[in-house]
């Protein structure tokens, strides 16, 4: 196997790595809920990741390489950090919480731009916060399928995960996600209790 | 997993649809999120072309998520790419490398 120079290496990486840091960013904020952490925790994957690159298998998948160093790295430098409750009880909340609570037939019957006017009243920070109080696992479960778009074999690969967990951490981090938004909405009385 | 029985107005289109509303709501996430094998796309597919309640649900979920990835973008902090880019070049020149300025910063 032919081992390129150290320059080569330099500048494949530089090329080939950079591209993701906001994807990256995004993620390290999400993860840590915290903007000093979450520069740090980039900078420490770049680093590692650059110092890893000799490993990574050209033509696989660049990207789900680097947040697999940035999930591992998250877990075993920031996570023991925060002390926060890892409860978060979904068991209350139904499969299609917040749709049967602003969509549904009626309003199918009305036009669907209701419910989807009240979707993009969600403010971004909104999102963020709701995103950002879930527990640990389910977080980094939904981030990196609703945001990121990552295949659920990807996320397994990421998180070093069966991929029935990933399912289950996204089944139940979807619903917890959906009664977060939907009590962001109760609290501007942007959407109410439905009746029945 | 709990299961979609209690599914009330939702899934319950019997009669006149084509294919199962238990089953579409089933596997509303792995259609949605591209898991499905080509048969059972299609499946779930001719089900929503013929169950209104059920594409109406599924196209809320498709929509939520659009809402979710669309509004928890940040921007990279113009210190923190200058900041990557010191220590790269750091790194760089340990391993005896000539300075890549090329793209390290840039985006």
């Amino acid at each position: 196997m032919a081992t390129p120079v150290p320059t080569d290496v330099q500048a494949v990486f530089v090329e080939q790595a950079m591209e993701h840091m906001p994807s990256l960013y995004t993620a390290a904020l999400r993860m840590t809920r915290n903007p000093a952490d979450a520069e740090d925790l980039v900078q420490e994957t770049y680093l590692k990741a650059y110092r890893a690159f000799g490993s990574f298998q050209q033509g696989t998948n660049l990207k789900a390489w680097l947040y697999r160093i940035l999930t591992n790295t998250f877990i075993n430098s920031y996570r023991a950090k925060k002390r926060r409750p890892e409860q978060t009880d979904v068991d209350d909340v139904e499969e299609l919480f917040l749709y049967r609570r602003l969509g549904g037939l009626e309003a199918a019957a009305a036009g669907r731009s209701a419910e989807d006017e009240v979707l993009e009243s969600f403010t971004e920070s909104e999102v963020k916060e709701a995103l950002e109080e879930l527990p640990d696992q389910f977080r980094m479960a939904v981030l990196l399928a609703d945001v990121e778009g990552f295949s659920y074999k990807e996320i397994a690969s990421i998180l070093d995960v069966p991929i029935g967990t990933v399912m289950s951490r996204l089944h139940r981090g979807r619903r917890a996600l959906q009664k977060a938004l939907f009590e962001f909405g109760m609290n501007r009385g942007l959407v109410g209790e439905r009746e029945g | 997993m709990t299961g979609f029985g209690d599914i009330g107005d939702i899934g319950n289109c019997g009669d006149g649809g084509i294919g199962d509303c238990g089953e579409a709501m089933h596997r509303l996430y792995h259609y949605l999120d591209g898991e499905l094998d080509d048969v059972r796309r299609a499946d779930i597919k001719t089900h929503l072309d013929n169950c209104l309640p059920c594409l109406d649900a599924f196209d809320f979920e498709a929509e939520l998520r659009l809402v979710i990835a669309r509004k928890c973008r940040d921007r990279v902090p113009d210190d923190l790419r200058a900041r990557i880019a010191v220590a790269l070049q750091h790194e760089f020149k340990a391993a005896g490398g000539p300075p890549i300025t090329d793209g390290i910063t840039g985006l």
